[in-house]
């Protein structure tokens, strides 16, 4: 039974691939993630907000109060250096990239294109296979058009393209007018990857502190359908590799998004919610059903039921939209 | 007379190595020597000597190590007896070891220093030298406390200037090793101690060959070893403690000639030839003054001028003041000397003259008598005090006491610098006479601490004394106050090595950083003609003109100034730089200035930028970088008119209202005026009045606090939380609102106990300081908008004439009645009127709430023990004094003795109020007859557990008074003086945990062992917090502070369990972010316990790096992680059964880490040590688990009544 894939020209054992989580924070649970077959993984997403913040917070308190009293000239020891940059980070890399044979792939998230090239070029350097770019930027200027953003999209892939040799992915937002323009935009700007889709983290009012709570939820299995129709129809339609994220859980749904023409599916929530060896039991069911149904490798099913290869290319349009409804009446 | 001496000593030849400029201070000088020839350093922070202590604890960190290869060992003690104690063990035991002191720290040292003189050991304790702490505490510059030590036998040498401090620290050093003297090497607090000045650093080669290693290892087998055991500290008898004694002489008489022989080897390898008394001036001067510390640099460069002008003058310069060597001191004078002055930086009280003075007077004196005079006949010596805590000498007063010296009968004993109108010994002087050259570039600058100006014009300073032959000097002016604090910054920068040791009078640049300042200093009064002037404005060079005070034009026009704006607060915000206006105004300063030329300027800011901050990331570099660019584009040259226009005049200092006092004194004081204030204007034994803040209008807040009345649901925590008292709460009768301003708020009451009366919130808005812990801590949410609150910040300027009204007229309502008042709630307790107003602590601090609350609770019956510290510095640092008093005239009597001392001082103030008490109660019932037996025992035994019956205890006092006053008996008298003893009084000690848990725990632990009924109250803000944020054994683990940059390795002390362990101690632990109700409870209950009581006081600080707005939040994550579990112990629970501890707040919520990283004195370790942090951080979450548990199986204890053993 052939499991293997190919993503960003990896030749892969097989298409599990975790995607960016608190998971990959230490070097053994990524080393329990390989052991139960991921086949390659993504690092959690060093914030490049995060990284700003924190030195102008230090550079703010350590210099608060100072200068201004008598007795206190300051208030902290003078220490002459600290690690500000994202060095936690690249060292992070380096222990990965000892302790595991599998691709690593680092992931930044950021908002501007300033901070993307340097941390870019740092994390090539520090042995990353492959880098992640997910851009989260939440347009909540009513001034700003959606061209704007797309721009902001490109602008971003083409600095860190400019500055890496190793290979570029985009996590996306599915909140683009034309996804498929904007997919095709950034193939031809030099992605060789895309990840569909990213999932923002929604914000939540407390009713009784009437405050609103940053809370994380966890995907539901029926995520998948956004990722599996948008990779259904852009399958063929670009060269950049294509990883569906969200929602995936079982073997069942990683045939399913390769069967739309995925390379890979990333898992988040399912791994969250039954640890790393869970993969395990998505590759057993993927081959269980495989064996029943004859399949021999992947690479036979690979885009057999996206928007080009199926009898009704409008079940992924409007028509299917219908259909869904009239299933209920 | 040698041409040498008439010579300034040079900068080196290089002989040894290459010597790099640096530009440091004067504590940087001396610990980088101490700190290359020390094995082992105690320290213990005190101003102004403990950033030595910092340098070398950062250094040892940093791995850096002594000439021998080592790295010294750093330890912080619990005292400066404590640092002496380990210093004189170290010392005993064969280290190199020192210590760095000032003031009181150097008095807790004297102990030690007879021994380790007596014992002949070698060390230098280098000090700098601190006024001592006598009718009041002063931080500043004199001789009193090195003074105070010249009897223990260390040797005393002086050093004047940056650059002597670094040479004779290493003179000292290797002359200490050489004669076994041990030495005080001193320079003047704040005046060398942190003057900035470009000099020769000494390479380790210099300090090679200086320090002979003969004498290192001499001193090494002389310690106490198993290996080699002898017996040192005997004790000894009549017939032998004398001649023991005697034996040290020998050593004595050597020492200076040790002293003078390293002097010169100093001059051979370095250069720089210094003698034991160095002499300036004529070779034939017929007047000299005599004196030793920076003020002989003003003298140097007053003898210089004169010396231009044909005068007949010289300064003796003292360098080794002990042993004072006669023969060196005669020799060192011209012969042709008929006239000389000493000057002492100290007072003697009582004393036929200062020190110096008197042993100038015995070595003329012993000259004469063994007909070794050198000069032709006995001069006229005259003795003159001068610079007591750092007050001004300039050249002004030098050239006075040179012309008092042509007197045939010359003033002695004189003052010069102050005007002493009460038995005048001042010596008049000329404030116009100034020896400033033209060539030297004289710049103020006037900032506010945080616009980080002083910050950058350290750097300005480096960037000229390291990338042009300039020398530079700068020095700098802060405030009393702790928040909104201005800063006066004076750069000198010359050709020639810069002798002036004052401060700048005739500027030719002066640069106002804040447009406030306008209205506050006479900024330009110290401009010379034609000289430049630059403001940072948000008026355009085309606008600017009108808004400026009349005052200010005048200047500008009478002295043709020229006048640049930079509107630097537009430029911080278009560049990311908040608040912080440093790097722009700096960038003007050159830009204008032509100190460098303009590329050249801004490129050493920019290399000097990337130096200061690239450690903290490209970002801050960069912002920075932005900054220097678009200043350049927004500074501009304003045309100034020729006629002046403005009709604008600065407001009055105080109101017309302020009492006398206030007017006369304090007011002149606030106005920067002080120095002139002549010794009769002062109370003769430091006593002041109290209340005197509500007069200091310091109107600092850019937004106060405005009140929603409709949506307020009146739960009164903002004037809890509020560390100024600048809100306040008051419920009335709705008659007394007639007559109110329009824009007066008032609400009718909700709640039945004042059911029909108004209600008012009311702000100060010139005394608030903007901190917002009001705003956060409002539990309201206006429903159309969440954001808003019942109290939502707004912008001052508009709201000041309005609001002062409202102010104005909410001070004439009636305070509520404490007969009545529901004291043991929040709402009650507000009501109640705050007895410490608009301290000077910082924005947002933590302590006041806790102190405010003492005297709303307690404080017309209020006496205050106040350990030195932030507390005694915010409530008793001039001009002004929040402890206030009510309408009757009662409210909280304070004092501060000590640091040290502070829990045995207020157990006195309860021995002597307890000794009235039983005295006037032994009077009463002799005097019974007369005075009624019904009265009598009313009052002997009248209960005053409230304030209702207090209330009554007081009217049954003030007839007894009245009775008294129709008698005339002895004992009438006496028990008229006595009487209101009778009302109970609060005893309160208050301090810090440096005080509690450091220096004055073993004082703290005696008091609460007494039994006596006295109230401590820590306010523990884990650190010490007033001198700069040093390690205290409060200090939670994991915790970054100085001393412990690495973190502090071991967990806090838990003073409150070690108080518990009596069992007669009541005990509480609060935190009022967490549970205020909590606090309130706790301060009733240990008031009310007839015994010692402990309150420990979590107690947000700016030393945590957090956001002041928030800190109740952190107060708050602090008791939700149980770092800071709440409690209580009351030893009368268990008299009745029960358990006297509770645990009063719940399990652990939140892990340690989600409160301690919300808080940079943690989360920076992660940053400069990830591993340790991550280590440290499991460790005081162990802390927490353990301390948990712990708390809740003592809560959990069952308490069975005592059965007396039947």
């Amino acid at each position: 039974m052939d499991l293997s894939t190919t993503y960003l020209g990896f030749r892969l054992k097989n298409p599990v691939v975790p995607s960016a989580s608190p998971m990959s924070r230490t070097v053994d649970s990524i080393r329990a993630m390989e052991d139960y077959g991921a086949s390659a993984v993504v690092l959690y997403s060093l914030f490049e907000e995060q990284i700003r913040h924190e030195a102008k917070e230090l550079y703010h308190f350590l210099s608060y109060g100072a200068e201004s009293y008598a007795e206190a000239m300051s208030y902290f020891p003078a220490k002459e250096e600290y690690y500000l940059g994202p060095e936690e980070y690249l060292e992070h890399i380096q222990n990965v990239k000892r302790a595991v044979d599998i691709p690593v792939i680092a992931s930044l998230n950021g908002s501007t294109v300033g901070g993307w090239t340097e941390y870019a070029k740092n994390i090539e350097e520090a042995g990353a296979d492959a880098l992640e770019l997910n851009v989260y930027y939440i347009p909540t200027d009513p001034n700003r058009s959606g061209s704007y953003v797309e721009q902001l999209y490109i602008e971003i892939l083409q600095a860190v393209k400019a500055k890496v040799t190793i290979p570029v992915a985009m996590k996306l937002s599915p909140f683009f007018s034309s996804p498929v323009n904007m997919a095709k935009r950034l193939d031809d700007h030099g992605a060789n990857g895309l990840v569909l889709f990213n999932r923002f983290y929604q914000p939540d009012i407390d009713l009784e502190t009437l405050e609103v709570e940053p809370s994380v939820v966890l995907s539901s299995p029926d995520a998948i359908r956004l990722p599996l129709r948008w990779i259904g129809i852009l399958h063929k339609n670009i060269r950049a590799d294509l990883a569906a994220s969200s929602g995936i859980h079982s073997g069942e749904d990683v045939l399913k998004m390769l069967m739309v023409g995925a390379n890979i599916a990333m898992m988040c929530s399912a791994l969250l919610r039954f640890g790393p060896k869970h993969i395990r039991k998505v590759l057993n069911e993927m081959q269980q059903w495989m064996i029943a149904h004859e399949y021999e490798s992947l690479e036979q099913m690979r885009g057999s039921m996206s928007h080009r290869a199926i009898s009704d290319p409008a079940a992924f349009e409007r028509a299917n939209y219908m259909k869904a409804l009239n299933s209920f009446m | 007379m040698s041409e040498e001496r008439l010579s300034e000593p040079k900068i080196g030849n290089n002989t040894a190595g290459a010597r790099e400029n640096v530009t440091i201070d004067g504590n940087e000088a001396a610990a980088y020597v101490a700190h290359k020839t020390n094995e082992v350093i105690a320290i213990y922070p005190i101003t102004p000597s403990s950033n030595m202590g910092e340098w070398c604890d950062q250094w040892s960190s940093e791995g850096k190590k002594n000439i021998w290869g080592t790295v010294p060992t750093v330890i912080e003690m619990q005292s400066e007896g404590g640092a002496a104690g380990a210093v004189h063990g170290a010392l005993q035991s064969g280290s190199l070891s020192t210590t760095f002191t000032a003031s009181q720290g150097l008095l807790l040292m004297i102990p030690n220093m007879y021994k380790i003189a007596g014992e002949l050991t070698p060390t230098v304790f280098h000090v700098s030298a601190r006024s001592l702490a006598t009718q009041a505490l002063s931080i500043f510059g004199d001789h009193s406390d090195v003074m105070a030590v010249r009897s223990t036998g260390f040797a005393l040498l002086s050093s004047h200037s940056v650059q002597e401090v670094m040479d004779f620290a290493l003179i000292a050093q290797a002359a200490t090793l050489e004669s076994r003297v041990p030495f005080l090497h001193f320079f003047d607090g704040f005046r060398t101690s942190h003057e900035v000045m470009k000099i020769e650093q000494l390479s380790l080669e210099d300090i090679r060959a200086i320090i002979d290693d003969k004498f290192v290892l001499a001193h090494r087998k002389r310690s106490l070893t198993p290996d080699a055991p002898v017996v040192r500290g005997t004790a000894q008898n009549p017939d032998t403690y004398f001649q023991s004694r005697e034996t040290v002489n020998p050593f004595y008489t050597a020492c200076p000639d040790i002293v003078q022989s390293v002097m010169d080897k100093f001059a051979s390898i370095v250069g720089r030839q210094y003698h034991l008394f160095d002499y300036f001036g004529a070779p034939d001067a017929e007047r000299v003054i005599v004196l030793m510390g920076s003020g002989s640099e003003a003298v140097h460069e007053t003898v210089e001028y004169l010396l231009e002008k044909g005068e007949k003058v010289g300064v003796l310069k003292v360098r080794l003041f002990r042993p004072f060597s006669v023969k060196h001191f005669l020799n060192a004078l011209p012969k042709s000397v008929k006239a000389l002055a000493t000057l002492d930086r100290t007072k003697e009280p009582g004393a036929s003259g200062e020190p110096l003075y008197q042993d100038v007077v015995t070595a003329f004196g012993e000259a004469l008598a063994a007909g070794t005079m050198p000069s032709a006949s006995f001069p006229r010596i005259i003795g003159g005090r001068y610079g007591l805590s750092s007050k001004e000498f300039t050249s002004a007063m030098v050239n006075a006491v040179f012309d008092e010296l042509k007197k045939s009968r010359p003033k002695n004993h004189f003052t010069i610098g102050i005007h002493d109108d009460v038995l005048q010994t001042s010596l008049e002087f000329d404030p116009a006479f100034t020896t400033e050259k033209d060539d030297v570039v004289r710049a103020m600058f006037y900032g506010l601490g945080s616009d980080g100006t002083v910050g950058a014009n350290k750097n300005s300073i480096k960037i000229i004394g390291e990338d042009t032959p300039n020398y530079a000097q700068g020095y700098f002016v802060y405030d009393s106050k702790k928040s909104g604090t201005t800063t006066v910054s004076h750069l000198r920068f010359g050709p020639r090595p810069i002798h002036s040791s004052y401060l700048i009078k005739k500027a030719n640049f002066v640069a106002c950083h804040q447009w406030v300042f306008l209205e506050k200093f006479d900024m330009l009064e110290n401009l010379v003609e034609g000289g430049t002037f630059l403001l940072n404005s948000q008026y355009s060079a085309d606008t600017v003109w009108s808004k400026l005070p009349r005052v200010v034009q005048e200047q500008i026009v009478g002295k043709k100034l020229q006048f640049y704006v930079i509107d630097g607060y537009g430029v911080a915000a278009k560049t990311g730089m908040g608040g912080r206006v440093n790097t722009i105004m700096q960038t003007c300063f050159f830009a204008i200035s032509g100190v460098l030329p303009k590329d050249e300027a801004i490129a050493a800011i920019k290399r000097s930028i990337k130096k200061t901050y690239g450690r903290k990331g490209e970002d801050i570099v960069k912002m920075n970088f932005d900054a220097v660019d678009q200043t350049l584009e927004n500074l501009f040259k304003v045309h100034v008119p020729n006629a002046v226009e403005s009709a604008i005049e600065l407001p009055p200092v105080v109101s017309e209202k302020a009492p006398d006092f206030v007017k006369n004194v304090t007011a002149k004081i606030i106005a920067g005026f002080g120095d002139d204030l002549p010794v009769s204007a002062f109370p003769v034994d430091g006593t002041f009045p109290v209340a005197t803040a509500r007069w200091e209008k310091r109107n600092i807040a850019l937004e106060i606090p405005v009140w929603d009345e409709e949506i307020c649901i009146q739960c009164g925590k903002c004037a809890m939380v509020c560390p100024h008292a600048a809100i306040r709460i008051k419920v009335y009768d709705k008659k007394s609102v007639e007559g109110a301003p329009a824009t007066f708020k008032h609400v009718p009451y909700r709640g039945k106990e004042y059911e029909g009366m108004e209600y008012t919130i009311q702000t100060a808005p010139e005394d608030c300081t903007g901190c917002q812990l009001c705003f956060e801590v409002c539990p309201v949410k206006n429903k159309k908008e969440t954001r808003l609150k019942a109290l939502n910040m707004k912008p001052q300027p508009p709201l000041r004439e309005q609001e002062r009204a409202n102010w104005d007229f909410f001070l004439t309502l009636p305070e509520a009645d404490r007969r009545t008042a529901k004291i043991d709630t929040i709402k009650g307790s507000q009501f109640l009127e705050p007895l410490f107003e608009f301290s000077g602590a910082c924005s947002g601090c933590g302590e006041t709430p806790y102190v405010k609350l003492a005297t709303q609770l307690f404080g017309d019956r209020m006496v205050v023990a106040n350990a030195t510290g932030c507390s005694s510095i915010y409530g008793g640092n001039l001009p002004t004094t929040p402890w206030a008093k009510n309408a009757d005239g009662r409210g909280p009597a304070w004092s501060n003795s000590l640091f040290e001392d502070n829990a045995e001082f207020g157990l006195g103030f309860r021995l002597s109020i307890d000794k009235h008490t039983e005295f006037a109660g032994e009077l009463l019932k002799k005097l019974s007859p007369q005075i009624g037996e019904e009265l009598t025992s009313a009052i002997l035994n009248a209960d005053q557990s409230d304030e209702e019956k207090i209330s009554a205890q007081r009217a049954r006092v003030e007839i007894l008074k009245d009775k008294l006053k129709e008698l005339a008996s002895d004992e009438s008298k006496h028990l008229l003086s006595l009487a209101d003893y009778f009302v109970k009084k609060s005893v309160w000690i208050m301090g810090g945990d440096g005080w509690a848990y450091d220096i004055g725990y073993g004082g703290l632990d005696h008091v609460l062992a007494s039994g006596r009924n006295v109230n401590v109250l820590v306010l523990d803000t884990e650190v010490y917090s007033n001198t700069g944020g040093q390690m205290s054994k409060s200090t939670p683990r994991g915790a970054v502070a100085k001393f412990a940059a690495g973190g502090k390795p071991v967990a806090k002390k838990d003073l409150a369990l070690m108080a518990m362990s009596y069992g007669s101690v009541y005990v509480a632990r609060v935190a009022m972010g967490a549970n205020d109700l909590h606090t309130v409870k706790a301060f009733l209950e240990a008031e009310a316990y007839n015994g010692p009581s402990l309150i420990i006081a979590y107690s947000h600080c700016i030393a945590h790096g957090i956001n002041m707005e928030l800190g109740l939040e952190s107060q708050k994550a602090a008791v939700e992680s149980a770092h800071w579990p709440l409690l209580r112990y009351n030893p009368d629970l268990a008299k009745h059964g029960q358990n006297p501890f509770k645990l009063d707040s719940k399990a652990p919520k939140i892990k340690f880490e989600e409160y301690a990283y919300k808080e940079i004195r943690y989360k920076m370790l992660t940053k400069s040590a990830p591993e340790e942090a991550k280590r440290l951080l499991a460790l005081a979450q162990e802390d927490v688990n353990m301390k948990w548990r712990f708390y809740e199986q003592l809560a959990a204890m069952k308490f069975d009544t005592p059965t007396n053993g039947q």
